[in-house]
C-alpha cells in the first residue's frame, strides 16, 4: 500500500530528528453494522516498527479507534548514515514496508 | 426634485433582493480552506501528512498501468501527466461533443476507458476512479478554476444556478441560503463555507477517506432531508459546474483536507 514517510534527507550527527509516516489503510473497526445488520469484520493495522540500520528504534500497538490511514510521528538521534525501514502489520496477514534514507554529517 | 428623488430610491429598492440574493462578489470569494483551523490547514499544506496525497500516489501507479482489452495506459495516449494533464482539472465540468452535454472529471475518466481502453467503468466513489481523478486535479493545483467559460456549457451552468437557488427537502433550504446567505456563521460547531469546490475529490476527515463533489453535495441533500440525485445525474453535474463557475479565479488545490 501507499505509504508516505517524511525523514531528513540529511542530518548532523547527535541531531535530535523527526521521523512522519502515514500510510493508507481503512482501519475497520469491528463495531459498524452494515444496512442489513450484519457485523462489518475488524480490518485493522495492529503494530507499526522502525528500524534503524537494524535496530528497532520505535515501535507502537495500533487499536480499533485508530483513525483510518494512521499518520504517527516520533523522535530519534541521528547517530550514522544509513536506512530507516518501517514495517505495518495488520488483520487478515496485512503487511506493508517503506525504507528512507539519510545522510549523517 | 422629490419627484426624482422618489425614482431614485423606488430604483434602489426594486434592485435590493438582487443585490442581496446576488451572488458573492469575486473579491470576496474564499476557499474553505480559509474557514479552517491551524491543525487541519497544516495537515492540508504538508505532502508527507495529507492523507489525501497517498490517493495522488495510487492514482499515479494507475496512470501508467495497462487496463482493457485494448490494454492500454493512460500514459499511453496521455504521456507524462505533469505536462499532458497540468490545468486540465481546472476547467471541468467541460462540455463533451458526442454526448451533447458536459460531463465531470470522473465522466471523462469513464469515457477514456470505454472508449480507448475497452475497459469496464469504475463505479462511482471507488478508490481507483478517486486516485486517477485525484492524480489527474493534482496536476492542477495552484491553477485558477476556468470551469464554465465555454459557450456551450452556458444552459448548463444556469441550469445548476436554478438547482443552487431552488428550495428543498423537508427543511426546505436551499444551497443558498446558507452558501451564499449564512457563511461565517456555523451549523452546530463546524462552520458553514462559502461552498467553493476548490479542492476535489478531498479528504474529509469525517469520511475518512477522499471523496468527490457529487458525495458532499448528497451529502448536503440529506442533510435538507431531500431525495439526493443519483451520482452522475444531469443534476448534479449541473450544479458541480455551477459550483466550479462560481469559483472561477480560485486556485486549485486537490487533494484539500477538510473537517
Amino acid at each position: 500500500m501507499a505509504a508516505l514517510i517524511n525523514v531528513p534527507a540529511k542530518a548532523r550527527r547527535g541531531d535530535v530528528i523527526e521521523i512522519r509516516t502515514l500510510t493508507s489503510h481503512i482501519m475497520e473497526t469491528g463495531f459498524r453494522h452494515t444496512a442489513d445488520g450484519r457485523l462489518v469484520p475488524r480490518d485493522i493495522i495492529t503494530s507499526f516498527t522502525c528500524r534503524y540500520n537494524g535496530t528497532e528504534i520505535f515501535r507502537a500497538d495500533l487499536f480499533p479507534a485508530i483513525a483510518a490511514n494512521p499518520y504517527l510521528s516520533f523522535f530519534t538521534v541521528a547517530k550514522e548514515s544509513g536506512k530507516f525501514e518501517f514495517e505495518w502489520t495488520g488483520d487478515n496477514g496485512y503487511s506493508s514496508t517503506a525504507s528512507a534514507s539519510i545522510t549523517v554529517e | 426634485m422629490n419627484f426624482w428623488r422618489a425614482i431614485a430610491v423606488a430604483t434602489l429598492l426594486a434592485a435590493a433582493p438582487a443585490l442581496l440574493a446576488g451572488e458573492i462578489a469575486p473579491e470576496a470569494r474564499r476557499s474553505g480552506y480559509a474557514f479552517m483551523g491551524p491543525d487541519t490547514r497544516a495537515m492540508q499544506d504538508d505532502d508527507t501528512s495529507n492523507p489525501g496525497m497517498l490517493f495522488v500516489l495510487d492514482g499515479e501507479t494507475l496512470w501508467t498501468k495497462k487496463t482493457g482489452s485494448a490494454e492500454k495506459a493512460c500514459a499511453d495516449c496521455h504521456g507524462d501527466a505533469r505536462g499532458s494533464m497540468q490545468g486540465v482539472a481546472a476547467r471541468y465540468p467541460a462540455f463533451d461533443k458526442t454526448q451533447g452535454r458536459p460531463v465531470t472529471l470522473d465522466q471523462r475518466i469513464n469515457l477514456c476507458r470505454a472508449n480507448h481502453q475497452q475497459a469496464t467503468p469504475l463505479p462511482y466513489e471507488s478508490r481507483d476512479l478517486l486516485a486517477l481523478s485525484a492524480f489527474v486535479a493534482h496536476q492542477a493545483r495552484g491553477v485558477a478554476i476556468t470551469a464554465g467559460e465555454d459557450p456551450q456549457v452556458k444552459p448548463f451552468v444556469e441550469q445548476g444556478r436554478d438547482l443552487f437557488m431552488q428550495r428543498e427537502g423537508q427543511l426546505n433550504l436551499a444551497c443558498t441560503n446558507c452558501h451564499d446567505d449564512n457563511f461565517d456563521k456555523h451549523l452546530a460547531g463546524a462552520p458553514i463555507t462559502q461552498g467553493q469546490p476548490t479542492g476535489y475529490p478531498m479528504y474529509r476527515l469525517e469520511w475518512q477517506t477522499l471523496g468527490s463533489l457529487e458525495r458532499r453535495l448528497r451529502s448536503c441533500m440529506s442533510g435538507v432531508r431531500a431525495q439526493a440525485y443519483d451520482y452522475g445525474a444531469p443534476e448534479l453535474v449541473a450544479l458541480e459546474l455551477f459550483l466550479m463557475s462560481r469559483a472561477r479565479g480560485l486556485p486549485m488545490e486537490t487533494p484539500a483536507v477538510r473537517p
